[in-house]
């Protein structure tokens, strides 16, 4: 895809997982928009995972440690053909899969996950089965930055350095707020790069919310040969709704129907933006 | 099998079985992975790692990473045994086992050694009594108690053959080994009769089961028939066998290595209370840490010998109407 493509696509899942939100009355709506540049480039460029190849042995894996996002990941595996987009409807009503964090019910996903610092141990036992077969797919996660306190995910980035797993790639949501404040105010985090660096980790940092620079990173991976790779994606909790971002009630808000009806007409606005640029660099050719 | 049949072949270490059976099994299952958390020497895993060393994954003193990186393993097509004391495979890490391999129905199987009161010298902190309780209440987990060396052995290699999250449990001292040396006599969740009997049922798990045969048999020379049961699967339970031999004898006494809380005990005691109710005693410890001490002298105190278990016997049997 084109970065105007992907821009259009981003703009796309906001609005949808916002509808998801707004029908069910319930969902991480903060983590959910500042991941969508994430998931979007994950499973649109990098990852080679299709339904028909799902059940493949050396299908890449993507594995959702910050599973209470479960919404941006539900609406991209839709998209992707996994399911169809109307069984979203159901979203966290009774007797649906399509509960509140990633459930292994749901096609397309790897691993039940919820609880935070489950991922990222997850994804180095893979990553090492993935060397003892000697095969090439590659496994990532994604981790919120409030999530970096569980102690399980220091204990996983010291093994993920030992075993050299560099067919493994970790990418931080860093939206610098979690559900009672700010990550420094709460318990700091800071600084991850030298942190994971000196874990042995090759780390790069980018604007989580810039597709075309997400994608580029992430075509370069691994950043360093025997080094597991660590994306620190700066981003916008509520990223892409003016009244959302950076805006602490959103982390779990349910937009109200005037709320919901701004939200997406802020969408569309910044759709038609991109497109008004595209027809304009057309006429400038 | 009558009960003076029942003799001691050796004496073995029931972690001593892991090691051997888990060689074995890897000679024939190529998917078969074996994580440690730094205890390669308590699992007899010497064999194992000289020859499979590829399929060998140390993970130092992580136990919460190493339940997360088993699961991980599933997800690339392996079949992860993970290895550590009892306290440290169960209750540290119970959150992981939970959301990452039981929710998950990973194909898991946790091994853990040095657990109860036999654990000795290194005290409470090491000799889990809560682990079954632990492990039994997991949606999907299946929790296997051997008696010996030899089940030991056939439980390692036997999980391999069933998919899905296990618990297997055993110990650290020497033990009587008194099973078939080639495993046939275990099959997971088939209760092993290794006597039968008419006045009360005994049935264990562990450790316990030689005690409850050595108890068999002190009263039977009091012309008292005990029926012994090795309740090796504590889940799921062979609830046709329980309620089958209460039947017979009207009375029960379990006897497990555990706190008769949430343990074996209680398993057998929900199956008699919704089938058929008959007078049952415990042994087991009593809502209480462990200490130091040799495992004799420590099964002594809290009860877990065969004069207790020959005393309750008694006792559940003067109970019956």
């Amino acid at each position: 895809m084109t970065n105007e493509q992907l821009k259009l696509k981003s703009i796309e899942y906001r609005q949808k997982l916002l509808t998801c939100i707004f029908n069910c009355k319930a969902g991480h709506t903060g983590g959910s928009l500042s991941s969508v540049d994430i998931l979007n480039v994950l499973y649109n460029e990098i990852l080679n995972v299709s339904p028909e190849t799902f059940s493949s042995p050396i299908r890449d894996r993507y594995i959702q440690s910050k599973g209470h996002c479960v919404e941006v990941l539900f609406v991209v595996l839709a998209d992707m053909g996994f399911f169809p987009e109307s069984d979203l409807l159901t979203m966290n009503q009774y007797q649906s899969h399509y509960i509140g964090h990633p459930t292994r019910k749901v096609k397309g996903v790897e691993q039940n996950t919820g609880a935070l610092g489950h991922g990222l141990p997850i994804c180095v036992g893979t990553a090492i089965a993935a060397k003892l077969d000697d095969q090439d797919y590659k496994v990532f996660t994604l981790l919120g930055d409030g999530e970096i306190a569980e102690g399980a995910n220091w204990e996983a980035a010291m093994a993920a350095s030992h075993y050299k797993l560099d067919n493994l790639c970790a990418i931080i949501d860093n939206n610098k707020l979690q559900i009672t404040s700010t990550n420094r105010e709460v318990m700091n985090s800071d600084p991850l790069d030298a942190k994971f660096e000196s874990f042995g980790w090759a780390v790069r940092e980018v604007d989580g919310n810039d597709v075309g620079a997400l994608k580029v990173l992430m075509q370069s991976l691994p950043f360093e040969k025997d080094k597991p790779s660590l994306i620190i994606a700066h981003t916008k909790k509520g990223k892409g709704i003016s009244f959302m971002e950076d805006v602490l009630k959103w982390h779990h808000g349910v937009p109200s129907a005037a709320e919901y009806e701004q939200a997406m007409a802020e969408l569309e606005a910044a759709k038609a933006v991109i497109l008004e640029e595209q027809v304009a660099s057309l006429v400038n050719e | 099998m009558a009960l003076e049949d029942i003799v001691i072949l050796n004496e073995k270490e029931t972690r001593a079985g892991f090691g051997e059976g888990i060689y074995e099994l890897a000679k024939t299952n190529e998917n078969v992975v074996v994580l440690t958390a730094d205890l390669a020497g308590s699992f007899k895993l010497g064999p194992f790692i000289k020859e499979f060393n590829n399929r060998f994954v140390q993970c130092g003193i992580q136990e919460a990473n190493m339940i997360g990186m088993a699961a991980g393993l599933t997800i690339g097509g392996k079949i992860p045994y993970t290895t550590t004391f009892a306290n440290f495979s169960t209750g540290r890490v119970y959150d992981q086992i939970r959301q990452s391999v039981a929710y998950s129905d990973k194909n898991v199987k946790i091994c853990a050694s040095h657990a109860g009161l036999t654990l000795g010298e290194d005290g409470a902190t090491h000799q889990i009594l809560e682990d079954i309780g632990l492990m039994k209440m997991l949606p999907g987990m299946t929790v296997i108690n051997p008696c010996d060396f030899n089940q030991t052995k056939a439980a390692t290699k036997a999980i391999a053959d069933i998919h899905g999250p296990v618990y297997l449990r055993f110990g650290r001292p020497k033990w009587p080994n008194f099973t078939k040396e080639d495993g046939s006599d275990f099959v997971i969740g088939k209760a092993q009769v290794l006597a039968e009997g008419t006045d009360v049922t005994l049935i264990a798990c562990g450790h316990m089961v030689w005690k409850s045969v050595e108890a068999a048999k002190e009263l039977a020379k009091e012309g008292i028939s005990a029926e012994v049961i090795n309740m090796h699967t504590i889940k799921p339970l062979d609830t046709e066998a329980v309620i089958k031999s209460l039947t017979k004898t009207g009375a029960v006494v379990t006897a497990e290595e555990h706190n008769i809380i949430g343990g074996l005990g209680d398993a057998i005691a929900q199956v008699a209370a919704r089938n058929i109710p008959v007078p049952q005693e415990y042994i087991g410890t009593n809502d209480t840490f462990g200490e130091s001490g040799k495992p004799e002298q420590l099964l002594k105190k809290y009860g877990l010998d065969t004069p207790n278990i020959v005393a309750a016997a008694k006792k559940a049997i003067s109970r019956k109407k």
